[in-house]
C-alpha cells in the first residue's frame, strides 16, 4: 500500500483571487503530497476558504493554476474537481436536512439522466467504508435528526464514496467536541494510510500539531511560511500567523456582585430541530463574565432566547434582579436592561436595507427621544447613530448608508455600540466574534471586559472553547439542553470540559 | 457567467434599467397592435388621445384611476410588510357591501356625517376580509397567498347571493343589483360640472397620509423593518404580529376605500361587475409604483390612461381592449426585471 | 341523508368526480415539481387559461387531439420558460413574477382569442376526446364505470402522477430536483447545474399546467370561453400543500376535492337546494381548500429551499 507514497497529487501554483478591490488569494503556490496531511494556517479572513474554493472550483481565480495528479483542472468547474478525485467537508456542512443519508450521499453519483437510483448497491458501500474508516452513522436517518458531528461523518462518506484521493476539510473542528474531535483525527489517520492525502484547514494551533505533517502559514492572502510541523512550534506557528506576538487577554481578577439574572429549573420547548433547556438553573452575576459552552445545537438557541427575551420558560422561572417578569418578550428584556449581542447579525441583528441610522435605533425606536408621540425624531436618531459611529470605530460612509455595505467588524461594532450605550446591567454576547478579523475581534473582547469592569453582568456564548476559556469568569457547558456547575476560572482543562460537551458527568449520564 | 449583486448601484443604473423596461413594453404593445393588423404609431396615438386628448377622456383616465390608487395603496401597504396581500379585490366588494348596507336607506342622515360613516364602515369590513388570512398565517402557518386568493372567489359568490336574495333591488326588472344609494350617500363632485367626485381627493389624502405613516411614524418604521426582515425585527422587540395585523387592517382598509368609492362615487349601486379586477390591477400599479404611495397616484394614473386609451383604441381601430393588459402584465414582470438587473452585474 | 347515500354509492358520482379531478391532477402535478425544486409557481391559474385555449384552437384549426395536447403542453412550457429565467438565474421575487405571469398569460390568451375569432358570441366546439372504455376493467361493478370508462386524457393524468412519482422518488434526477428544493448548495457542491435543474422543473412543471387546462376544452366542455379556469390553478396550489408536496397525497387530495366539487352540484338538486343559496354551494370548494390548509399547513414537511434563490458562490 505505500507505493506511490511521496508523489504530488496536487500543486497550486501562485493563485491569485480578486474579489472587486479586494484581493483575497495573491500568488498562493501549494504543494500536496500522496500519504500527506496539510494544514492550512491562519486567521479568520486570511484567505483559507477562498483558496480552497478556487482548488474544488467553486471560484476561478483570477491568475495562477490547479494541477491535479499532473493534470491542469480547468477552472470554475467543481465537477471536474470532483472526478478528479477531490473531496471536500466544508465549514457549513452542505446537505439537505429534510432528505435522508444516503439519498445526501447518493446526490450526483450517478448521471442524471440515469433511469435507476442504485441505492442498494450504495447502501452496502458506504455501510464498508463507514466500518473501514470509524463513520458510525445510520444511511437511513433523515440528517435534520442527526448530530453536528454525524453530520460531519456524513460530508467525509460523501468524499469516500465518490473515490476522493485528497480530502479538504475547512475548520473541521469548530463545531466538534474535543472528544469528537479525537474520533476524527482516527479516522484522517486510516484514510492517510490508505492513500489519501490531506488539506487540513484550521486556526487551532494545538489541532495543527496534533494531526498534519506539514504546515503551510497564509496571512492576508499570502503565503508567509512553510515548515515540517515537528521542526516548528505552536509560539511560532502563531507568531506567523497574526504576524506579531499574540498577547491573550489577561483580564483583571472579577469582582462578582449581586446576582442580575437568575434561571430556576428553566425548561423550554424544543422548536423544530433545535433542542430546549432541560431543568436549567444559572445565575448572572454583576461584574463577572460567565461563559457558555457547548456544541451548537444542544440548547444555546434556547438559553439565548431566553435571555434575550424572545423565549419563555415552559417550566420554572426567570428572575430579573430578583423578580419575575410578568411580560417576557424582547421589549422588556431591552427595558429590563439586558443589552443583546445576536448569534447572526445579518438575520438577526440588522436590517441589511435599513440605514445606520435605522439601525441603531431598532431596540430604542419606540421610546424618547426618538419616538414623539409615535413620530419619529430623524435628529435625535441620527445624533444617536453618529455617537455610536464614533465611539465605536465603525468604519461606514456615513449614517444615511445601508448598513449591508459594511463588513462584518463594522456591522458588529455598531451593534455593539447600540447595546453598550444603553449601559446595560447584563449583557448577552452570543458568538460575539464569529468570523471577525483579529482587529475586530479583540476590540470586541476589550469591550466586553470594560462592560464587565464596570459591574455588568456577562453571559459569553461561543463555539470557540479557547475563547470562552481565556475571557470567562465562570464557565457552563450545555449538554442535550442540560447545564453543568459553574466551574471557576482556571479549574477545568479543556479536555475535562469536552467531557462534560459530550454529556458525561451529568447525574442522568448513563 | 454568473450573475453577482452590486452593493449600491449609480444613479444611472436606476434610473436606467427602469427606463428600458417601460421602453420594452412599449415595443411589445407595438408588436402586439401590429399582429392584430393594425398600425402600431396610429393605435399608440389613440390610446394617448383616448386617456388624455381631451377634458372628458382626462376626466374619464382620473376617475378610473380612483379605484386603482386605492387598491395599489393597498397591495403596497401590504407588500412592504411582506403580507402578500392578492385579495383587494374581495376586500373591494366587502367595502361596496358596507356601503351599499347602510347607505341605501338604513342609516338616513346628513351627506356630513353619513359619508365619513359609510367610509369607515366600508374600511372595516374589507379590514375584516384581510384580517381572516392574516389570522390563519399568523396563528397557523398558512401562506395567505392561497387563501386571500380563494377569498376573492368567495366574496364574489357571496356578493352574487346577496344581489339575488337580500340586496336585491325590487325595482331592478331582475338584474342582480343593489339598490341606488340614497342620495346623502353620494360623493359630491369635487367641481361643479366636472365629471371628477370626491374619491379621487380621498384617494389623494389616502396616498398622502400613507407616506407621512410609512416615512415619519414608528408604526410606519415597524412595518418597514418587518418586510425586510421578520427576524431582525421580533429580535429588536417590534411586536410582529401586531405589526402585521395592523398593516393587514390598514391594506384591507385601503381596498375596500376603491369599493366605497366606486359605489358612493362613480356607480351609485353594487352589482357583480362593480370591479373589473382592479385589485389584481392594484399588484401592478403598486409594483410599478416601487411600492412607494405617492408614486402609486402617478402609476394609477398611468395604468387608468391605458385602460381608457385602449377602450377608445379599441372602438376606433378594431384591436381588441386586452392589449391594455397584456401591456401592463408586461410592464409589470419588465419592471421587477429592471429592478432586479439594476443591483446585478455579470461577472466574467 | 339517504339521498347522500344514494349520491355517494353511484357509479356516475365517481366517474364525474375522477373526470373533474382530471385537469387538477395534471396541474398539480405541474405546481408540485416547481416547488419540489424550489419555485413557488403562481403563473399556474394564467398558464391553464394559455393552455385551454392553445390546445382547443390547433384541435379547431384542423390538428389532431394528440398533437393538441402536444401544442398545450408547448405553450405551457413558453410561459414556464418566461417564469424560469426570471426566478431563477436573475432571483427575481417569485410572488410577484407568478402573478405577472397569469396576468400575462390569461390577458395574452383572450386577445389571441379575439383576434383568432373575432365577433363570435357562441364559443365553437371541438370534437374533443371520447370516453374509452378499457376492455375487461370497465366491466367491474362500480369501479369500471368510476375508472376505467374515462376519456385518454383521465387515464394520461394518473399516469402522469405515477410518473412524476417515480422520477422524483426512485431516479438521480428527482434526487437532484428535491435536493434543489431542500438546500441547492449541497446540489452545486456535487457540481450539478442547480439553475438548469431549477429551470426544468419550472418547465416542465408549466408544460403539464397548461395540459391541465387543456384538459378542459379537450376532454369536459369542449370549447373555449373566459373565466373557464375559474381559480382552479389556485386550488391546485392548496392541494400541494394538502398532500405535503407527495404525488400520491396530491393525487389523492384532488381526487377527494373532486368528488366533494361534483357532490356540491348534485345536492344543489337535493332539498337542501331549496334551503342555501346555489352561491353557498359554489363557494364551499373554495373554503374546503382553505380549512384543509389550515389543517395541513401545521404538518407539512414545507421544501425548505421554497422560493429561496440560489446564486452560485453565495451562501
Amino acid at each position: 500500500m505505500t507505493e506511490g507514497f511521496g508523489e504530488t497529487v496536487l500543486r497550486l501554483a501562485d493563485i491569485t483571487v480578486r474579489f472587486g478591490p479586494v484581493t483575497a488569494n495573491e500568488g498562493v503556490s501549494l504543494e500536496l503530497r500522496r500519504g500527506e496531511v496539510v494544514a492550512l494556517l491562519g486567521e479568520n479572513g486570511a484567505g483559507k476558504t477562498t483558496l480552497m474554493n478556487v482548488l474544488f472550483g467553486l471560484y476561478a481565480a483570477d491568475e495562477g493554476s490547479v494541477e491535479l495528479f499532473g493534470q491542469s483542472l480547468p477552472p470554475g468547474n467543481p465537477r471536474a474537481a470532483l472526478e478528479a478525485g477531490v473531496g471536500m467537508v466544508h465549514q457549513h456542512f452542505t446537505l439537505a436536512e429534510n432528505l435522508t443519508v444516503l439519498d445526501n450521499i447518493a446526490l450526483g453519483t450517478r448521471s442524471l439522466w440515469s433511469p435507476v437510483s442504485g441505492t442498494r448497491a450504495l447502501r452496502a458501500r458506504v455501510r464498508a467504508l463507514a466500518e473501514e474508516y470509524g463513520l458510525r452513522v445510520d444511511p437511513d436517518a433523515t440528517v435534520a435528526n442527526l448530530t453536528v458531528g454525524q453530520r460531519q461523518r456524513v460530508e467525509i462518506l460523501k468524499a469516500l464514496v465518490r473515490d476522493a484521493r485528497i480530502l479538504i476539510l475547512d475548520e473541521p473542528t469548530a463545531v466538534l467536541t474535543p472528544q469528537e474531535s479525537l474520533d476524527l483525527f482516527a479516522t484522517l489517520r486510516r484514510a492517510v494510510a490508505n492513500g489519501l492525502s490531506i488539506l487540513f484547514i484550521s486556526h487551532k494551533l494545538h489541532e495543527v500539531e496534533a494531526v498534519s505533517d506539514r504546515v503551510v502559514v497564509l496571512r492576508h492572502g499570502r503565503v508567509v511560511a512553510e515548515a515540517a510541523t515537528a521542526q516548528t512550534s505552536r509560539a511560532e506557528m502563531a507568531r506567523l500567523m497574526v504576524g506579531a506576538d499574540i498577547a491573550a487577554p489577561a483580564p483583571r481578577p472579577a469582582r462578582p456582585g449581586p446576582v442580575r439574572v437568575a434561571l430556576r429549573d428553566v425548561t423550554t420547548p424544543a422548536r423544530g430541530t433545535a433542542t430546549g433547556l432541560r431543568g436549567v438553573s444559572m445565575e448572572l452575576r454583576a461584574g463577572q463574565v460567565t461563559g457558555l459552552v457547548g456544541v451548537s445545537g444542544n440548547g444555546q438557541t434556547a438559553l439565548a432566547g431566553l435571555i434575550a427575551g424572545l423565549e419563555r420558560p415552559e417550566r420554572g422561572t426567570l428572575e430579573i434582579d430578583g423578580k419575575t417578569p410578568a411580560v417576557w418578550t424582547p421589549r422588556t428584556a431591552v427595558r429590563a436592561g439586558i443589552g443583546r449581542i445576536p448569534e447572526d447579525r445579518h438575520g438577526e441583528g440588522t436590517v441589511g436595507d435599513f440605514d445606520l441610522t435605522e439601525n441603531a435605533m431598532m431596540e430604542l425606536y419606540s421610546r424618547w427621544p426618538f419616538s414623539r408621540a409615535g413620530w419619529i425624531d430623524r435628529t435625535s436618531a441620527r445624533a444617536w447613530a453618529q455617537k455610536i459611529i464614533k465611539r465605536y470605530d465603525v468604519r461606514c460612509p456615513g449614517p444615511e448608508a445601508p448598513i449591508r455595505l459594511l463588513s462584518g467588524g463594522n456591522m458588529q461594532k455598531l451593534i455593539l455600540g447600540r447595546v453598550m450605550e444603553t449601559a446595560p446591567d447584563v449583557i448577552l454576547a452570543n458568538q460575539p466574534v464569529r468570523g471577525l478579523d483579529i482587529g475586530a475581534l479583540t476590540y470586541v473582547h476589550e469591550q466586553l471586559l470594560a462592560a464587565r469592569d464596570r459591574g455588568a453582568a456577562i453571559l459569553l456564548i461561543s463555539e470557540d472553547l479557547d475563547e470562552v476559556i481565556a475571557l470567562s469568569d465562570v464557565i457552563h457547558v450545555l449538554s442535550e439542553g442540560r447545564l453543568s456547575p459553574g466551574f471557576e476560572r482556571g479549574t477545568m482543562t479543556p479536555t475535562e470540559l469536552g467531557a462534560w460537551m459530550t454529556g458525561a458527568g451529568f447525574e442522568d449520564a448513563a | 457567467m454568473r450573475l453577482e449583486p452590486i452593493p449600491a448601484p449609480s444613479l444611472a443604473r436606476r434610473a436606467g434599467f427602469p427606463a428600458l423596461a417601460l421602453g420594452l413594453t412599449a415595443l411589445i404593445a407595438m408588436g402586439l397592435a401590429a399582429l392584430a393588423g393594425a398600425a402600431p404609431g396610429e393605435v399608440a396615438w389613440l390610446v394617448v388621445k383616448g386617456a388624455a386628448g381631451s377634458k372628458f377622456a382626462l376626466l374619464e383616465t382620473l376617475n378610473r384611476a380612483t379605484p386603482l390608487i386605492f387598491t395599489g395603496l393597498a397591495v403596497a401597504v401590504a407588500f412592504r410588510a411582506k403580507l402578500w396581500n392578492i385579495g383587494a379585490e374581495a376586500q373591494l366588494y366587502l367595502g361596496a357591501v358596507a356601503t351599499v348596507v347602510l347607505g341605501t336607506g338604513l342609516l338616513d342622515w346628513p351627506a356630513a356625517t353619513l359619508l365619513p360613516v359609510l367610509a369607515v364602515a366600508a374600511m372595516a369590513a374589507g379590514a375584516l376580509a384581510l384580517l381572516v388570512p392574516t389570522f390563519l398565517k399568523t396563528r397557523f402557518g398558512v401562506d395567505e397567498v392561497v387563501t386571500t386568493l380563494l377569498l376573492n372567489f368567495v366574496a364574489l359568490l357571496f356578493v352574487s347571493y346577496l344581489l339575488e336574495g337580500p340586496l336585491k333591488d325590487p325595482m331592478g326588472l331582475g338584474w342582480p343589483k343593489s339598490e341606488p344609494v340614497i342620495d346623502a350617500a353620494r360623493l359630491p363632485r369635487i367641481a361643479e360640472g366636472l365629471r371628477l367626485h370626491w374619491g379621487f381627493g380621498l384617494a389623494l389624502i389616502a396616498a398622502v397620509l400613507v407616506w407621512i405613516l410609512q416615512t415619519r411614524t414608528i408604526w410606519g418604521f415597524e412595518i418597514r423593518a418587518v418586510g425586510l426582515n421578520l427576524k431582525a425585527a421580533r429580535f429588536a422587540g417590534m411586536p410582529v404580529n401586531a405589526v402585521l395585523v395592523r398593516t393587514a387592517i390598514l391594506s384591507g382598509g385601503l381596498a375596500a376605500l376603491a369599493g366605497f368609492s366606486e359605489v358612493a362615487g362613480a356607480k351609485g349601486n353594487l352589482t357583480t361587475d362593480l370591479s373589473p379586477g382592479f385589485g389584481y390591477t392594484g399588484i401592478i400599479v403598486a409594483m410599478l409604483a416601487l411600492l412607494h404611495p405617492l408614486g402609486v397616484v402617478v402609476a394609477a394614473i398611468f395604468v387608468a390612461g391605458i385602460f381608457v386609451g385602449a377602450d377608445s383604441m379599441s372602438r376606433a381601430a378594431g384591436v381588441p381592449s386586452f392589449i391594455a393588459d397584456i401591456t401592463l402584465a408586461s410592464a409589470l414582470l419588465a419592471m421587477i426585471l429592471a429592478l432586479g438587473l439594476t443591483s446585478l452585474r455579470i461577472r466574467r | 341523508m339517504s339521498e347522500l347515500f344514494d349520491i355517494l354509492l353511484s357509479a356516475s358520482f365517481w366517474a364525474a368526480a375522477i373526470r373533474i379531478a382530471s385537469p387538477l391532477i395534471f396541474a398539480a402535478m405541474g405546481e408540485l415539481i416547481c416547488e419540489r425544486a424550489g419555485v413557488l409557481n403562481l403563473g399556474i391559474e394564467g398558464i391553464m387559461v394559455v393552455g385551454a385555449f392553445a390546445g382547443w384552437m390547433a384541435v379547431y384549426s384542423g390538428m389532431g387531439l394528440w398533437p393538441g395536447v402536444a401544442v398545450a403542453l408547448a405553450s405551457g412550457m413558453a410561459f414556464g420558460l418566461l417564469h424560469a429565467t426570471l426566478t431563477v438565474p436573475f432571483g427575481l421575487s417569485q410572488h410577484v413574477v407568478g402573478l405577472g405571469i397569469t396576468l400575462l398569460a390569461t390577458s395574452a390568451t383572450y386577445y389571441a382569442y379575439r383576434i383568432a375569432l373575432p365577433q363570435v358570441n357562441t364559443p365553437p366546439k371541438i370534437d374533443a376526446f371520447d370516453p374509452y372504455a378499457i376492455p375487461g376493467l370497465s366491466d367491474l361493478p362500480l369501479v369500471g364505470e368510476a375508472l376505467f370508462t374515462q376519456t385518454p386524457l383521465t387515464y394520461a393524468a394518473f399516469v402522469t402522477a405515477a410518473l412524476v412519482a417515480f422520477v422524483l422518488f426512485r431516479t438521480p434526477l428527482g434526487l437532484a430536483i428535491r435536493a434543489c428544493g431542500e438546500n441547492p448548495a449541497a446540489v452545486a457542491a456535487q457540481g450539478l447545474p442547480v439553475t438548469g435543474l431549477r429551470m426544468g422543473a419550472v418547465i416542465v412543471g408549466s408544460g403539464l399546467m397548461a395540459v391541465g387546462g387543456a384538459f378542459l376544452t379537450m376532454s369536459a366542455f369542449d370549447s373555449f370561453f373566459f373565466e373557464m379556469v375559474n381559480g382552479r390553478g389556485w386550488i391546485c396550489i392548496a392541494l400541494v400543500v394538502f398532500g405535503a408536496w407527495r404525488p400520491g397525497k396530491t393525487l389523492l387530495g384532488a381526487v377527494l376535492f373532486a368528488a366533494f366539487d361534483a357532490l356540491q352540484i348534485r345536492l344543489q338538486q337535493t332539498e337542501l337546494g331549496a334551503v342555501l343559496p346555489y352561491q353557498a354551494f359554489l363557494a364551499a370548494p373554495y373554503i374546503l381548500s382553505i380549512l384543509a390548509l389550515v389543517v395541513m399547513s401545521r404538518r407539512a414537511q414545507v421544501p425548505a429551499a421554497l422560493m429561496v434563490p440560489f446564486r452560485k458562490g453565495e451562501r
